[in-house]
């Protein structure tokens, strides 16, 4: 089966005043109809610059695509005009970002922005819109749908936003979906509800979706296949599973190891020790080495390729096959 | 929302009451006696008696001041001392005139300054941007009298494309319903007068409104460019949007508070640009009315012309009071 998208040595770079800084540095991957892939990373590993180069998004001037292509239903959407990809964005490709305290224009109700992409995409009228606006609120869980359409942002809740956001998202019947951490940024408790609303709409629709998180225990929740990624490039790819049963990268391990869990009554979290490298200090070999117990000379100087260690399951380390076959840690 | 309207209207009693204090006292302020001053020197000692004794001056000083804001509140503005009329009848043409400059100064300031700044924040940094911004800060440091010398100079005099002074050529003579010409033609089906005040309008109205203009496109830029960052501008493009949209509808109702503080502001530097203006351009207006009252010491026009100002002022920065709640939900009026 062809995939629904796939994303092909995509190098995003900035400009900025101190030099250019490759973001995302040849990454690719696909998603495949119906599936949702995720995309795990700490921060600054590259996962919204990746989002928001498919959706082209990238803030002009300043980000661009160098090279590499984003197929979307075979179609290249790194060149299609401004004109066109408007037509994709929030029609075909919707995307629900990761804050939803200021996602939402204060200036205009609820119903208005919902119904917008309705109105422009399914050239539905005013009332049209605000009729399935209604319904798409009550369908990810929001009670007294019929007053929330004629309010205004500033009186909902967090969660409630991101409900209103996902309704957003959901208005056109996408193809695909791109959640950019739509978790993070609530409490605990509304990020369980909003997970669970998210595999309940995976249910009942056949949209593909990207998760992008930097917490593996949402992937294990919500995804099929997962990328990790690290200093813009891709570092492991395989199923939920075997990741997390057989890593075979030392940085995956490391996010496994950080992964919150209810039973172990832990006061903190284990972290991986270090930071990302800046861009300016990107080491030649290994850009994980710096952080990595068990590296190597070779890490140093060389920098290892993605390579199959299984079926279905790349990484990019020298020692992959030792890191696999190693009794997990956990 | 409607208890906050009349809340803000009550809240204009004191600012009114001040203005009408001030306004009062211009007349107590000069050095000497009033009646005297209005007079002059040569004036016998009857006439100024009898002055005093026509403008009241010999009741006790509190009197005076309630039979003055009473006289205000029933519409009366006294008398003209130089042509025994009543200053409301006189200063009506006078002060519509200055209104219909203003109105027009506004519009085009509005509409010109607020898109070239929406289009150059949303272009920053490109040729548009930069000679946008360049000639609005030219806009802003051009001095009136000479920009409306080299307006009439080239327009009127080398191109003879635009009439250089009055509102509209005395030939044919309107019926005042709003005292607005453009608004008074258009209701009477006069098309060729109506051309004809447009025509008389477009050189002092762009003389009056470029510096409103330059400083709106400023500040519409910069307001823009913060809003253009936004959470929700990039929400409003993924949802497939065209530039327009993202522009016209997401950013420029967020952006538009300071732009409209600014507006109500410029009402005041327009007050006093439209003084130097009229005197350019033989406008009829209210500045030239106060202009000539100051020459001819009419103290009563002196003091109905400022008031009116005045008021015109605290109005439309209510006006603008009032948008804001128009622009912002959040902001609650309880
Ligand atoms: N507007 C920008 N200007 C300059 N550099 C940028 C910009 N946006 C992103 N970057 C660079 O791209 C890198 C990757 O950023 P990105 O936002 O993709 O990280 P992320 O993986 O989404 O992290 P997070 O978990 O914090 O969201 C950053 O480290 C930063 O250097
Ligand atoms: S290549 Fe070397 S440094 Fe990099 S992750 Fe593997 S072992 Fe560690
Ligand atoms: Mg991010």
């Amino acid at each position: 089966m062809k995939p629904l998208l796939s994303v092909q040595n995509l190098k995003t770079h900035f400009f900025t005043d101190n030099g250019v800084v490759p973001s995302v540095d040849g990454v690719s991957f696909t998603v495949n109809v119906g599936e949702t892939l995720g995309i795990v990373g700490e921060s600054g590993s590259g996962k919204s610059v990746t989002a928001l180069s498919i959706m082209q998004l990238l803030p002009s001037r300043k980000g661009k695509i160098v090279d590499g292509k984003i197929l979307f239903q075979d179609v290249d959407l790194s060149k299609l005009s401004d004109k066109k990809m408007r037509r994709i964005r929030g029609n075909e490709i919707a995307m629900i970002f990761q804050e939803p305290m200021t996602s939402l224009n204060p200036g205009y109700t609820i119903g208005n922005q919902i119904g917008e992409a309705l109105r422009l995409h399914m050239k539905m009228n005013r009332n049209e819109a605000e009729q399935r606006s209604i319904d798409l609120l009550k369908e990810v869980g929001i009670s007294r749908a019929e007053k929330i359409v004629r309010d205004y942002p500033h009186r909902l809740s967090g969660g409630m936003r991101q409900r209103v956001m996902i309704a957003m998202a959901l208005a056109c019947n996408p193809k695909l979906i791109i959640a950019d951490e739509p978790t993070t940024a609530l409490d605990v408790t509304i990020q369980a509800q909003i997970l669970e609303l998210i595999q309940k709409m995976k249910k009942d629709s056949s949209t593909s979706m990207i998760m992008i998180t930097h917490d593996l225990g949402v992937v294990s929740e919500v995804c099929e296949r997962v990328v990790v990624m690290y200093a813009g490039r891709v570092v492991e790819e395989a199923s939920v599973r075997t990741v997390l049963e057989s890593p075979s990268h030392p940085y995956t391990k490391g996010l496994i190891r950080s992964i919150p869990r209810l039973e172990q009554d832990v006061e903190w979290l284990e972290s991986i020790p270090g930071n990302v490298p800046i861009p300016s200090e990107m080491p030649t070999g290994c850009k994980f080495a710096s952080r990595c117990e068990i590296a190597t000379d070779q890490c140093m100087e060389e920098e290892p390729e993605l390579y199959e260690v299984g079926p279905g399951h790349i990484s990019r380390c020298f020692l992959a096959r030792e890191v696999k076959n190693a009794i997990t840690a956990t | 929302m409607s208890s906050y309207i009349t809340r803000r209207i009550l809240q204009l009693i004191p600012v009114l009451i001040g203005m009408s204090i001030i306004v009062f006292s211009i007349i107590h302020a000069i050095p000497g006696d009033p009646a005297t001053v209005i007079l002059g020197d040569q004036a016998t000692p009857e006439a100024v008696a009898e002055l005093r004794e026509e403008m009241g001056l010999n009741e006790p000083l509190v009197k005076q001041y309630f039979s003055y804001v009473s006289g205000i509140l029933t519409g009366d503005l006294g008398t003209s001392l130089k042509t025994s009329k009543s200053i409301q009848e006189e200063i009506t043409p006078y002060l519509m005139a200055t209104i219909e400059l203003m109105m027009m100064s506004m519009i085009i300031a509005i509409i010109i300054g607020v898109n070239a700044g929406i289009i150059a924040a949303w272009k920053r940094a490109s040729w548009f941007d930069y000679t946008a911004m360049l000639v609005a800060l030219i806009g802003v440091s051009i001095p009136v009298f000479w920009f409306g010398l080299m307006e009439q100079w080239i327009f009127a005099e080398k191109l003879g494309l635009l009439p250089s002074t009055g509102r509209m050529n005395a030939r044919e003579p309107v019926e005042a319903l709003s005292g607005l010409l453009l608004v008074d033609t258009i209701l009477q089906g006069n098309w060729s007068g109506f051309w004809d005040v447009l025509k008389h309008l477009i050189l002092p109205s762009i003389a009056l409104g470029t510096i409103p203009m330059a400083i709106i496109a400023r500040i519409t830029r910069s307001s823009m460019l913060e809003v253009l960052e936004l959470d929700y501008i990039r929400t409003a493009r993924a949802k497939g949007l065209s530039g327009f949209w993202v522009l016209y509808k997401h950013a420029l109702k967020n952006a538009f508070a300071p732009i409209l503080t600014i507006i109500g502001m410029l009402v005041g530097l327009l007050l006093g640009g439209a003084v130097l203006t009229e005197t350019i351009f033989g406008w009829p207006g209210v500045g030239r009315y106060i202009y000539d009252a100051i020459g001819s010491r009419d103290y009563p026009v002196i003091q109905s012309g400022i008031l009116i100002i005045a008021t015109i002022f605290v109005f439309v920065n209510l006006i603008v009071d009032l948008l804001y709640s128009l622009l912002d939900p959040r902001i609650n009026y309880r």
